[in-house]
């Protein structure tokens, strides 16, 4: 259901749609039963001239079964919904598969700082790439991220994963996915951060490996000032383009 | 208003206690009656709710047609976007759901439906208010001072609401947790007196079954809001502290820890949510009863599930803090503990609908409200589920379908539950009754709109919308025409809601001066206050009631009148 609205790009995407699934089937029914129940009670039971009502307290225990058995069937479809949320939490946030690569992501006022580790795939060397809004991965690669602050609380998110986090001040949160199509989506702030919340876009490209490759080769030719300059001036030039549009 | 004025004269034989006509001050400002004290709350209460209802329409307008000159505003900047989605949640939540549903009913209805002449520490309840209306008057002079007001969230997360750097508003953080916290001291005063007066000073013969649900539910309430404040309000002095003394409680680079503060603020935020929707339920069972004429379905099963739900309501607290940087493990005991809840709540929704079994309905305007709130609470429970699960809430948190969700559960408890319970007890209150048909066109012209309003955000919720953001163009996946269409519809919705607003303050002004006279008992209830004269004088019995019986005998076979009050002797 949510795939009509949005695209899933990761590889646990699919679980949290179909959890949505399971869980709209489970609620649906009782919520179409207990709307259907009430005003079958409104209509049926309207007043009429001469028509006493009924006389019940609920307290019987034949009239309490009204009340019992639904309850009973309720517990039940608690657990299949527990049942169903743990795992995914379990896939999506616990289970972390081996990394292929892993990235940094900064959260700041205003905007998102992503290093990539270069082509000695280490982070923290002198090879590192830093750029601003804009995340660059590769298709069908495992990504470990590691998600900082510099100041107040923000939190990452991938709509098209179907990801989110928060990013604490003072705090290291490692946390993977998946791509699994290329293509170019948003990355929102999911937290109130202050006046520039709104303006705090990003977005995530995810390539081919080969096209990959060469944005890597050409980023390497420069050093990290030009590329800060470079998305430096991107990012202005967006924000230009926003607000006139 | 007219308290004291006495139809009582022409009802009965008795002897009528003539007190001296008080002056304006002490009969309207410095008040101890409980029913002044009560309007006061009601009043004040409507009053902010306007407030908060014309600051939704500026923002729903923004994002309906971003950076536009808003109507009756102007333009809205990204600091005033802010600032005008805090307050509307600090307000509508503290300074509308909170004094009506529990101050003002609280105060109003139970020394009456226990049959006692005032709260039991009248002095205390007058504090209560004056407090509370200075708590008001900071939170509004918080608008106006250099910098503007707070524009955090209403839940406050530091660093940003501890650091002004960050805020960029010196003056009106502060201001505004100020305003929070004397709030809170303002409703623990309030509280104390709700448990003590149903404890202590209830009608001879009225034993704790005999209690009328709505009592019930705000003593429960009460007891809830006094044991989950404390925390809040340890918090609220650190914050202060760190806003205004320089203090690192929540600052991590000297040792503090931002998450510290979610963890309080939600050990009472969850339980807050309960406390605003019990005095609800009460009030719709009260009118659910008298207008189908049927005994509550399961009295005690309804008690024992309102206490477990405001015991479990301790215990779920971190759900909000799923992807906040929680251990990930924490999320499966929250999940269980959250999914869990839909038990007892279930369980009181359907000793509710079953009530109605076999009724005999007249769908008045009161019982209009108290059905749609049923069938309108049902969606935000149900959505709730989804909330709750950890899986799900990776997606879905801070998105507009949380918002959707939690509209769901708050607009029925704060607005439906409010109109419920005005049209039911405005005879009591003011001795009149309001017009029937303009309660009607108000109902539909509030139902139908509320819905156009938020199923939409649900949509945008699931397209992967989030919070808080004042303008949408910077995120191309969110720009396309289909969802902004969505946006432009749930404003003008809104606009529609808030215009159908009118009739009912027309309706209201109007019917206090000029409505039908109501009697004591218009709607043949059972409940102790309809035994009172309309509207009550100062002590209000003319001698106290004695209980005899449960208050929802309605339809006893063998019996020619379909109801039963309380203090009828058999």
């Amino acid at each position: 259901m949510i795939e009509s609205l949005l695209d899933n790009v990761s590889t646990y995407g699919g679980k949290i749609d179909n959890l949505f699934t399971l869980i709209t089937i489970i609620v649906g029914v009782w919520f179409i039963l207990a709307e259907a129940v009430l005003f079958y009670f409104i209509i049926r039971y309207r007043r009429k001239e001469g028509v006493k009502a009924q006389y019940v307290t609920g307290e019987k225990k034949k009239e309490h079964n009204w009340i019992a058995y639904p309850h009973y069937l309720i517990i039940l479809c608690d657990i299949v919904i527990i049942a169903g949320a743990v795992m995914v939490w379990y896939e999506v946030k616990q289970k972390l598969p081996p990394a292929d690569e892993i990235i940094r992501v900064t959260g700041r006022q205003w905007s998102w700082i992503f290093t990539h580790p270069g082509p000695d795939g280490v982070l923290d060397t002198a090879d590192d790439i830093e750029t601003v809004d804009k995340l660059h991965v590769k298709v069908d690669t495992n990504y470990h991220f590691q998600l900082e602050s510099k100041d107040v609380i923000h939190s990452f998110s991938v709509p098209v994963f179907r990801l989110k986090q928060d990013a604490i001040p003072g705090r290291v949160i490692t946390g993977w996915f998946n791509p699994t199509k290329t293509g170019e989506y948003d990355v929102q702030c999911a937290e109130i951060c202050g006046i520039g919340h709104g303006i705090m876009a990003a977005r995530i490209s995810i390539e081919t490996p080969e096209a990959h490759q060469a944005w890597l080769d050409e980023q390497s030719k420069m050093d990290q000032t030009q590329r800060m300059a470079m998305s430096a001036e991107n990012q202005i030039e967006n924000r230009e383009d926003n607000d006139n549009g | 208003m007219t308290m004291a004025e006495s139809t009582a004269a022409t009802e009965s034989s008795h002897e009528v206690h003539h007190h001296k006509e008080p002056d304006f001050w002490s009969k309207y400002v410095f008040s101890t009656d409980h029913k002044m004290i009560g309007m006061q709350y009601m009043f004040t209460g409507i009053v902010m709710a306007l407030i908060g209802g014309y600051m939704a329409y500026v923002f729903r307008m923004q994002l309906a047609y971003p950076g536009e000159h808003v109507p009756g505003f102007g333009t809205v900047t990204p600091l005033a976007y802010n600032s005008l989605i805090t307050n509307h949640g600090a307000i509508m939540i503290f300074w509308v759901a909170m004094p009506i549903l529990i101050a003002a009913l609280g105060n109003f209805l139970i020394p009456l439906m226990i049959g006692c002449d005032d709260m039991v520490f009248p002095r205390i309840n007058r504090l209560s208010y004056q407090i509370f209306l200075i708590s008001v008057i900071v939170l509004i002079s918080s608008f106006f001072v250099p910098g503007g007001g707070f524009g955090g969230a209403w839940t406050a997360y530091p660093p940003l609401s501890a650091q002004s750097q960050y805020n960029l508003t010196p003056f009106g953080a502060p201001l505004w947790l100020l305003a929070v916290a004397l709030e809170f001291v303002a409703f623990l005063l309030g509280g104390i007196n709700f448990i003590t007066t149903t404890m202590n000073a209830r009608a001879k013969g009225m034993k704790m079954y005999d209690i009328p649900i709505m009592v019930w539910m705000i003593v429960i309430a009460s007891l809830l809001f006094m044991a989950s404040v404390g925390p809040l309000i340890a918090g609220a002095v650190m914050l202060l502290f760190d806003q205004t003394l320089g203090t690192t409680f929540y600052n991590p680079e000297n040792g503090g820890d931002p998450v510290l503060w979610q963890h309080l603020f939600w050990f009472f935020g969850h339980p807050e949510v309960y406390v605003v929707l019990l005095p609800a339920m009460g009030a719709v069972a009260e009118v659910i009863c008298v207008f189908s004429r049927k005994k509550l379905f399961a009295y005690k099963t309804i008690l024992y599930t309102t206490f477990a739900t405001g015991i479990l309501s301790f215990f779920v607290w971190a759900h909000h803090q799923f992807i906040a940087g929680i251990d990930p493990r924490m999320a499966h005991v929250f999940t269980v503990t959250t999914v869990i809840i839909s038990i007892p709540i279930a369980e009181m929704l359907f000793c509710y609908i079953a009530t109605l079994f076999g009724g005999s309905i007249e769908l008045r305007t009161p019982m209009l409200f108290a059905l749609a709130f049923l069938a309108e609470f049902l969606i935000g429970g149900v959505t709730g589920i989804y909330l709750g699960s950890s899986g799900m809430d990776i997606y879905f948190h801070d998105t507009y379908f949380v918002l959707a969700h939690f509209h769901y559960t708050f607009f029925p408890i704060a607005i439906i539950g409010f109109f419920t319970s005005i049209y039911y007890w405005f005879p009591k209150m003011f001795g009149r009754m309001m017009n029937e048909t303009w309660g009607k066109i108000h109902f539909w012209g509030t139902i139908i709109p509320f819905n156009c309003i938020f199923l939409p955000l649900f949509v945008l919720g699931m397209a992967g919308q989030h919070r808080r953001i004042y303008n949408f163009k910077n995120f191309p996946d969110l720009a396309t025409p289909d969802l902004h269409n969505l946006r432009i519809f749930a404003t003008w919705s809104a606009v529609v809601m808030l215009v159908f607003q009118i009739p009912f303050m027309i309706n209201f002004m109007v019917s206090i001066f000029r409505g039908k006279k109501a009697g004591k008992n218009p709607w043949k209830a059972n409940t102790l206050e309809w035994t009172a004269p309309s509207p009550p004088p100062h002590g209000n019995f003319k001698e106290l009631p004695v209980v005899y019986r449960p208050p929802y005998e309605y339809s006893v076979p063998g019996r020619e009148k379909d109801y039963w009050p309380q203090n009828e002797p058999n």
